[in-house]
């Protein structure tokens, strides 16, 4: 069976590092607070859909934060997805299927304020977040959640892949 | 490589929560930090390189190594494929008109193109190398050769009777799976096929038998089922499970894709489902995912199809039944039906169990495909859970330690058994690349194939060339792809799939 939704807040913030986490970005990563220390970079470039980045101090402000607890900010332009915007800012978030609602390896976890705001998902999404590790009550898929003016500011919660792995249970 | 920023320093920056450096300073965490550090001052690659082999190239072999070359500056890949080509199950597995989930493939493709990595392509551990001349030459082995045979059911002449086939060989004879590219089966003299399970792999095969044609015709499906479909008769498919609804074992993107079949029916027992949602209402109120699956399933069993014709389709999903007894025509052998026996559920409410009840019933098929589940097998000198499928390991990491299985470690279907698409199967393959990173950090894994032994696959290639063994490297491949991609434009399919070993051969020049 699969995990019960639990909500974002009553879900316990772990703060516990799963070791790839620790070493898994090579390039240094725009606005990072605080800013990590880097040890090498890819030699797989992450694949992304080119989306163009805003000039600085311009574009719509989302928060990543990783499943080490570091916050990642980083600007975006209106009408980018939550993946392409990851990717292009080095964030890693996988996306196996690249964006065509086939994999839920792009989900995150939105911030209760802004996930109001969100459309709806779709039946197709919803489907997908079924199958996707830690549903909780605020999942979206990343590449499903485009960006406007309201998401100004959107923090949203990368789950920990190797945590509590109850991957048999995922069908 | 590019190298940024020692190790070392990453590892201040990064540890939070860690001892600090000066205690992990033991003898230990000083040949890691060394070993680590050695693409700043690089000493002989060949004392100080971490050299992986690793079996199988499905998602869960390039998932791991994915994980283990971001993190590990200084390790080299092996990774060995039985067949020329790569990518496992995403190749042979996943239907021809998902195209979305093969995307994942550029991914595999860009892990691929890293110099420390090496696909070692149409050589079969267990048969053209063993398992124990690959161990000397590496620091760690990680088996990821998923699953590759079946669950059988038991019945009498299941084996023998013509038209009886497992669901993995009938999609291995449509996804050119070269063992199975002969299976010819009979989509001809009757018009109901059976399909025994309900899980994805059985709504695969019942949706590639009862899809417009014209749809399939623009996949990668093989020609020779393509042809072979265009012929079929097939237009009814009972999918069997011995279990209830609750129990079924598909998901919900799989069952709207059957739902939203043209001119196609789903038949099912409405007030059985009914009562079983009322019944499992406790569990269906806390279970999100099965919550949603249960009400699409009413919903497309009691939506009156609005373009039904005579010569509509249909499909079925029967419960509480079992598979007992194939009916064949006594001159003929021909499958002319199936016995069920009915069953009932005994057992707690979140896992019931199927027992018989006696009462059988018979319905009529000229075609039996199970599809109870894939299973793996094991390898020589290593421990193997036979009834789970899987090689029994903690986190990756194979237990039983002796001197032979310590270092190996598994990942994908054969670490947890044949189930979990391709997003659980990447979250298990990083589960065991962080197994192999924490053994290495606290000093159970290092280097140590020493300048006497040639590491990796160096020390290997005169034994398979002595053995007439051909390797495909990645280069290789890429000559089979292209020529399948070519092969498949002028027809508007996006690739046309070699299914003879030897014409990949030919192809790759080997
Ligand atoms: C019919 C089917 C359809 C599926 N469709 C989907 C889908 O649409 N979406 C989804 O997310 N998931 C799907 N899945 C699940 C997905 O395919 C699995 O999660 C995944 O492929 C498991 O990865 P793996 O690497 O463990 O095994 P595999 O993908 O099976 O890879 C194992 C590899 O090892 C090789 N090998 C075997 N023996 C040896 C040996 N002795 N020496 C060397 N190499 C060897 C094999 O040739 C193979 O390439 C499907 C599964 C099946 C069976
Ligand atoms: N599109 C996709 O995403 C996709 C497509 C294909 C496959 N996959 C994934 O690949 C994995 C494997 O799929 P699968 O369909 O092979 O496995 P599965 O989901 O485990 O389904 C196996 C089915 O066989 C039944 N079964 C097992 N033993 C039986 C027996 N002895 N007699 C009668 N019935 C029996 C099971 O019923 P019980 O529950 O009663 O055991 C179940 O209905 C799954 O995780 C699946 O989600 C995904
Ligand atoms: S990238 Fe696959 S569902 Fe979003």
């Amino acid at each position: 069976m699969l995990p019960s939704i639990t909500r974002l807040s009553q879900a316990p913030c772990r703060l516990l590092l799963s070791v790839s986490r620790r070493y898994q970005s090579f390039s240094p990563r725009p606005f990072r607070v605080p800013i990590p220390q880097r040890s090498f970079q890819s030699a797989t470039p992450l694949l992304h859909k080119a989306v163009e980045k805003p000039k600085t101090g311009e574009g719509l402000q989302v928060n990543y934060i990783t499943p080490d607890g570091e916050k990642v900010t980083v600007y975006a332009k209106e009408g980018d997805n939550l993946l392409d915007i990851a990717h292009a800012n080095d964030i890693d978030l996988e996306g196996a299927c690249e964006g065509s609602l086939a994999c839920s390896t792009c989900h995150v976890i939105v911030e209760d304020k802004y996930y109001d705001q969100l459309e709806e998902p779709s039946d197709e999404e919803n489907d997908m977040l079924d199958l996707a590790f830690g549903l909780t009550e605020t999942s979206r898929l990343g590449c499903q959640v485009i960006m406007s003016k309201e998401l100004d500011g959107i923090t949203v919660r990368l789950p920990s892949a190797t945590r509590n792995l109850q991957v048999e249970k995922l069908r | 490589m590019p190298v940024t920023r020692s190790v070392v320093a990453s590892f201040k920056g990064r540890l939070v929560g860690a001892p600090p450096l000066s205690s992990l300073c033991t003898q230990a965490h000083f040949r890691f930090i060394r070993f680590y550090s050695a693409s700043t001052h690089p000493p002989p690659a060949s004392t100080e390189a971490l050299t992986i082999g690793m079996v199988g190239s499905g998602p869960a072999g390039f998932y791991t190594a994915q994980h283990l070359l971001r993190n590990l500056p200084n390790v080299k890949i092996d990774m060995y494929e039985a067949l020329p080509v790569p990518y496992g199950l995403v190749r042979f597995g996943v239907a021809p008109d998902h195209p979305e989930v093969k995307n994942v493939i550029h991914k595999f493709e860009t892990i691929a193109q890293d110099p420390r990595f090496r696909f070692i392509g149409n050589v079969r551990i267990g048969h053209d190398l063993d398992l124990a001349e690959l161990k000397p030459r590496y620091d760690a082995l990680i088996l990821s050769y998923g699953a590759s045979q079946d669950q059988r059911l038991g019945l009498p002449d299941e084996d023998a009777i013509p038209n009886v086939f497992s669901a993995r060989a009938f999609v291995g004879w449509y996804n050119g799976l070269p063992e199975h590219r002969d299976l010819n089966p009979d989509l001809e003299s009757s018009d109901t096929a059976v399909v025994i399970g309900q899980g994805n792999v059985a709504l695969d095969v019942a949706r590639v038998l009862l899809m417009p044609l014209d749809e399939l015709a623009k996949t990668d499906i093989t020609e020779h089922a393509l042809e072979a479909l265009r012929r079929s008769k097939i237009r009814h498919v009972h999918l069997i499970g011995r279990r209830g609804p609750l129990q079924a074992s598909f998901t919900a993107k799989e069952l709207r894709e059957m739902i939203a079949l043209p001119d196609t029916k789903l038949h099912l027992d409405v007030p059985l489902l009914q009562s079983q949602m009322e019944a499992g209402s406790a569990i269906l109120s806390k279970e999100r995912p099965r919550r949603r699956l249960m009400e699409l399933l009413l919903k497309g069993a009691t939506n009156p199809l609005s373009n039904t014709s005579p010569t509509s389709k249909s499909w079925s999903l029967k419960f509480l039944s079992s598979p007992i007894h194939l009916v064949t025509n006594p001159t003929t052998q021909a499958l002319e039906g199936l016995q069920l026996e009915k069953n009932r559920l005994e057992g707690p409410l979140n896992a019931p169990r199927a027992v018989g009840t006696g009462e059988i019933e018979e319905i009529p098929c000229g075609l039996l495909l199970r599809s109870i589940g894939y299973k793996s097998v094991p390898l020589q000198g290593l421990p193997f859970d036979s009834k789970r499928g899987m090689i029994p390991n903690v986190r990756g990491k194979v237990q039983n330690e002796d001197s032979f299985t310590s270092g190996i470690y598994v990942a994908g279907w054969l670490k947890r058994g044949p189930t979990g698409v391709i997003a659980a199967t990447m979250y298990d393959a990083i589960e065991t690349a962080d197994t192999i990173i924490n053994d290495i950090q606290k000093g159970e894994l290092q280097p140590r194939i020493g300048p006497t032994v040639p590491p990796g696959f160096k020390g290997l290639e005169s034994m398979l060339r002595a053995r007439g063994v051909k390797v495909v490297d990645f280069h290789a491949w890429k000559k089979i792809d292209e020529v399948e991609v070519a092969e498949g434009t002028p027809k508007g399919k996006p690739r046309e799939k070699v299914v003879e070993v030897d014409k990949m051969m030919e192809i790759a020049g080997r």
